[in-house]
């Protein structure tokens, strides 16, 4: 359900580590609560974040989410697919659909996300509260 | 079962694809004088060579064309119009042929004064009226909608603690606000902290006192609120926020729930925004013109936009001369024909005459409320003014959504209330019937509701796949945010 | 006042009974004591509808008998023939009491409407896009400066002296607030912006160069060199038209490389109305669409496949976007914007070039004619629209005063913003003054001055 080779966060993003660099996207929960996406906006190639810092926005018809990095690091790609096909988002979030890869400043930052397992137990205690 | 109907329903392509060269709409006549060669009055490279896809069509067309248009469309003039927050009053007819009265429709705004008598006059009139309405001390109509209103009471604010050399920077808006409330105050340099709700719908005075401190320039409210329930701790608010140097700022989107019955300057109120086009009865016009008025108490009078209205010796006259002013929020004077549609209401019904205005406003809400309690969900049971919220609970069980319910009413004949807002409802229904409807339109409209609520258990696709009857069923919005298509393309 | 309120006492009982309370005093009872009125509101007592129409009449008419006067006031709001059918259609009750399109089933009408709309902006502009009207022409360009400041994050915006005065004290005020400065570039002896200034002000930190074509003084800017200028900064050119009649005739902001263009729709349809309301109109390149303020109709189809129209990108707007919205801006100028659309469809390709044509022209005689007066001059030299600015040896609020008492009304004086044009006055002349008023007015002139 959770591809096991991402780690997630509360604010519903995955991040795949290779080495220093880290791809990240947004989760199948996050793409399915917005409903059909619009839009993507994503930074410029060289923009830098602190983890926990808004990088994009990602918009439905009726609704307009931030994402949040989860690591502090340089952007190096971003994918120009979105900005045509937005709807990618909805069909492929772990894969065509990535949103930024981003170089990781502080690997340690690493260890406070969730594994797969962690993350499917935290949307189903986020489902039971609500 | 009042079902809408429509007779004939013409399609009507855009008036650019009844273009034909050589076809005319104009009547003007010929110059009167000897012209000149325009490469002599202008540089040959600034004359245009054609407005290129401009269309070009006969008066005749150009009238079936938009008398087509208007037959897709539903007013007020066509029924019950309950959008929650817009106060959907019927729009006095004698208030448009008061408001073309040659005079008012010719004026320059740059005419001398002494031609303008009859202009000024209305402003000053209307000010005074709305003051007394309000209970504020000082009013300004340059503003011409709720959201400028807004915009201009924060600059008001802002110019008050500047004077006094108080540096604030945050304004305190309830999770319940009108999205106007929060982008206004963002446009006037404010950050916004959004206060909760408690379970009674109304401002946490707990938590209020919790968070003001030094650094709070103000809290915008809305009284009664988007819910309807009128703020009953309003002067302990008032108490809080001054105390600690804030000003209070009062979105009066829902000033139809207290003419008469209660005045926002009574109740710790310093500045507050009207809307003309819903409580003072001017048409909405399919998305404007509306008008505003700002209405401030004495202390925040010398920052107010300039120029003023005055009377003098010699009649009446601008007064630019104004040190502490903001400065101008629009150019001239503000949506000067809709103050005469203002005015010419308030002169109709006069002081007894809005006091009724309110309490029939507050009686249909409340109608409404009691007959469709238990058959849609209230998730605020409390006694309401002049709007109630329902929730779509009930019928989500179902899988029918607010949407749908709105979406349905149109083959009842209704337009809908408004939907989704306030964002601290899940599904928000918010209805706000107006005074101006008569309790066999509310039956008519509860008659609907129920039947919906009764086709949301036994057929609820019906529901889902609602409107039937429209000219257009649901649209996508979808592709046409994706892929905006936003002019026509030849 | 009865007749606005259709419930009759014996209605409101039965009202009231099934709320179930015993009076109309019990629903307010949430009010504090303290707060109800114990007084009625002082107003005065209710007009039935002949003693309203009487009264409102007698008050018209303290303006005088404006209709015997001619007019020579532009700056920004001006007179033009309004065809017979623009209200005639305006007033159909579907168009005029409605509200914003949120439910598009329901307001196909509208929505077409402002397509159309949308459609004739971007070619009167010569842009790709435009919204659905916002205010004004001064807010217009607030608005339209704080999309360029999203657009290039820079800080600071240069503006012309020969803009609109009026806009630039509101844009003054909207933008101290968010701290975006303002930097004035005065005007050259030939009236229009100097571009000497332009080329030292114009920086990196320059968002946006803001002009006015036809500029306040009815004066052409060179709007090629200032797109160049501008661009070459990497800053915007915000084009600000406030006679948007003269698009008829003359090149398209949009063609010689404006970035954004705003204006003062009035001219299309809408009476003077004493200053309001108006029309404010902005237009872009597509690429900026999304920072785009205000509403904007979307063509689709509906789930059958039958075309229609919605309102779209709406997660730009205060309702959705709350604190970072384009912009707060909700109500506009819908039925404003309705009566430009039926002008503009009813004068079409060639009769607003007919339009613009009669403007120039007449207001070439007259310029002509009245620089030709002793003590009387041009100020400005350079091709001019439907405005122009005349020098005049005599203090122009003593001419002023002498012409009104002839049923003229003289031009604007420019000494309340222009203290070096202090004796100057304003001209505008559109195809409303027949031949005959303005020689009647150089007539007059001449024997004042």
């Amino acid at each position: 359900m959770y591809p096991d080779d991402c780690l997630y966060t509360k604010e519903h993003e995955w991040i795949r580590v290779k080495g220093n660099i880290g791809v990240i996207g947004i989760t199948d929960y996050a793409q399915d609560s917005l409903g059909d996406i619009v839009f993507v906006d994503l930074p410029e190639v060289g923009e830098r974040y602190d983890a926990g810092d808004p990088f994009g926005t990602v918009e439905s018809v009726k609704a307009v989410s931030d994402i949040y990095t989860p690591v502090t690091g340089e952007v190096i790609e971003v994918n120009e697919r979105l900005k045509e096909e937005p709807e990618k988002l909805n069909e492929d979030p772990y894969g065509e659909a990535w949103l930024i890869k981003t170089k990781i400043e502080n690997p340690g930052e690493l260890e406070g996300l969730f594994t797969a397992e962690k993350y499917a137990q935290y949307l189903k205690k986020e489902d039971a509260e609500k | 079962m009042n079902q809408g109907r429509s007779s004939l329903v013409r399609d009507e392509k855009l008036i650019f694809e009844l273009s034909k060269p050589g076809r005319q709409g104009y009547s003007l006549p010929k110059l009167d004088l000897s012209p000149q060669p325009l490469e002599k009055l202008l540089p040959p490279s600034y004359i245009r060579d054609d407005i290129a896809g401009f269309p070009e069509v006969s008066e005749v067309e150009v009238v079936r064309h938009f008398t087509r248009l208007s037959t897709w469309n539903y007013g007020i003039d066509t029924g019950l119009y309950p959008l929650g927050s817009c106060t959907m009053k019927y729009n006095p007819k004698v208030n448009e042929q008061v408001s073309t009265l040659e005079e008012f429709a010719i004026s320059h705004p740059y005419q001398p004064e002494e031609l303008s008598q009859g202009n000024l006059k209305v402003m000053k009139t209307l000010e005074e009226f709305l003051a007394e309405i309000t209970g504020m001390d000082r009013v300004s109509l340059q503003v011409v909608a709720g959201a400028h209103g807004e915009l201009v009471g924060l600059m008001l604010i802002r110019a008050y603690h500047d004077f006094r050399g108080e540096k604030k920077t945050k304004v305190l808006i309830p999770d319940s606000a009108h999205g106007t409330n929060p982008a206004s105050a963002y446009f006037a340099g404010y950050q916004v902290e959004e206060i909760p709700s408690n379970s009674e719908g109304r401002i946490d005075l707990d938590h209020l006192r919790q968070v003001v401190n030094q650094e709070v320039a103000a809290l915008m409210l809305t009284n009664p609120n988007t819910l309807g329930l009128f703020e009953e701790e309003i002067l302990q608010i008032a108490e809080i926020i001054h105390h600690s140097g804030g000003l209070i700022y009062c979105d009066g989107a829902n000033m139809n729930a207290l003419m008469g019955i209660a005045k926002p300057g009574d109740m710790g109120i310093d500045v507050l925004h009207l809307n003309l086009h819903k409580t003072f009865s001017t048409p909405h016009g399919g998305g404007g013109p509306g008008g505003g008025a700002v209405a401030v108490n004495r202390a925040l009078e010398p920052f107010l936009p300039v120029p003023l209205v005055e009377k003098g010796d010699r009649g009446y006259y601008l007064n630019y001369d104004r040190p502490n002013s903001i400065g101008k929020v629009r150019s001239f004077y503000g949506n000067f024909a809709v103050m005469v549609k203002a005015l010419a209401y308030i002169l109709t019904m006069g002081g007894e005459g809005l006091r009724l205005v309110s309490e029939a406003a507050v009686v249909n809400a409340n109608y409404i409320r009691k007959k469709l309690a238990g058959i849609y969900h209230l998730p605020y049971d409390l006694p309401n003014m002049h709007e109630v919220v329902f929730s779509d609970k009930i019928q989500a069980a179902k899988g029918v959504q607010t949407i749908d319910i709105a979406k349905r009413l149109m083959d009842y004949g209704f337009h809908p209330p408004t939907i989704y807002f306030p964002l601290i409802v899940h599904g928000a229904l918010m209805i706000e019937p107006t005074e101006t409807e008569s309790i066999e339109e509310l039956d008519a409209f509860i008659e609907a509701m129920k039947s919906i609520a009764i086709e949301a258990e036994e057929n609820p696709e019906l529901v889902r796949s609602a409107p039937h009857l429209t000219k257009v069923s649901r649209l996508d919005e979808v592709t046409a945010a994706r892929k905006p298509v936003l002019r026509w393309q030849p | 006042m009865r007749h606005y309120l259709p419930n009759t006492e014996e209605d409101l009982h039965r009202m009231l009974e099934a709320i179930g309370v015993q009076s109309i005093e019990d629903l307010f009872a949430s009010i504090p004591e303290e707060l109800r009125l114990t007084e009625s509101l002082k107003l005065p007592p209710p007009l039935s509808e002949p003693e309203l129409v009487d009264y409102m009449r007698r008050v018209a008419k303290k303006n005088g008998p404006l209709s015997t006067y001619t007019s020579f006031l532009g700056g920004g709001a001006y007179h033009h023939y309004i065809p017979a059918i623009v209200p005639s259609l305006l007033s159909r009750s579907e168009f005029m009491t409605c509200y914003t399109p949120y439910q598009p089933e329901l307001s196909q009408g509208t929505l077409q409407s402002i397509f159309e709309y949308q459609t004739l902006i971007c070619q009167l502009t010569g842009m790709e896009v435009s919204n659905a009207s916002l205010y004004e022409g001064a807010t217009a360009l607030a608005e339209g400066v704080l999309m360029s400041n999203r657009i290039n994050r820079r800080p600071r915006v240069l503006i012309s002296e020969a803009v609109h005065p009026e806009y630039r004290m509101v844009l003054h005020t909207y933008c101290k607030n968010i701290g975006i400065e303002l930097t004035t570039i005065p005007f050259d002896q030939s009236g229009s912006t100097d571009m000497g200034e332009c080329n030292n002000l114009l920086d990196d930190h320059t968002s946006a160069l803001v002009v006015q074509y036809p500029n306040f003084f009815g004066g052409i800017e060179p709007l090629k060199e200032l797109t160049s200028i501008a661009h070459s900064a990497g800053s915007l050119l915000l084009v600000v038209v406030a006679e948007p009649i003269s698009l008829g005739l003359l090149k398209p902001p949009g063609e010689l490389g404006a970035d954004i263009v705003t204006g003062e729709g009035q001219s299309f349809g809408n009476p003077l109305n004493y200053g309001g309301p108006y029309l404010g109109f902005i237009a872009t390149r597509s690429t900026y669409q999304r920072n785009l303020p205000g509403r904007l109709a979307g063509q689709t189809k509906d789930h059958q496949g039958r075309g229609g129209f919605v309102l779209t990108l709406a997660t730009r707007e205060q309702h959705i976007r709350r604190g970072k919205a384009t912009s707060n801006i909700c109500t506009n100028e819908a039925l404003c914007a309705l009566a430009a659309t039926i002008y503009l469809c009813a004068l079409g390709k060639k009769g607003l070039r007919e339009v613009a044509y009669q403007n120039i022209q007449k207001a070439a005689y007259a310029k002509e004619l009245l620089s030709g007066l002793k003590g009387c001059r041009c100020k400005f030299e350079g091709p001019t629209f439907n405005e122009f600015v005349l020098q005049l040896d005599t203090p122009p609020e003593e001419v002023n005063r002498a012409l009104l008492k002839e049923r003229i009304i003289g031009g604007l004086p420019l000494k309340r913003w222009y203290p070096q044009l202090s004796d100057c006055l304003l001209m505008c002349v559109t195809e409303m003054v027949p031949k005959g008023e303005i020689d009647r007015l150089s007539a007059k002139l001449e024997e004042l001055l």
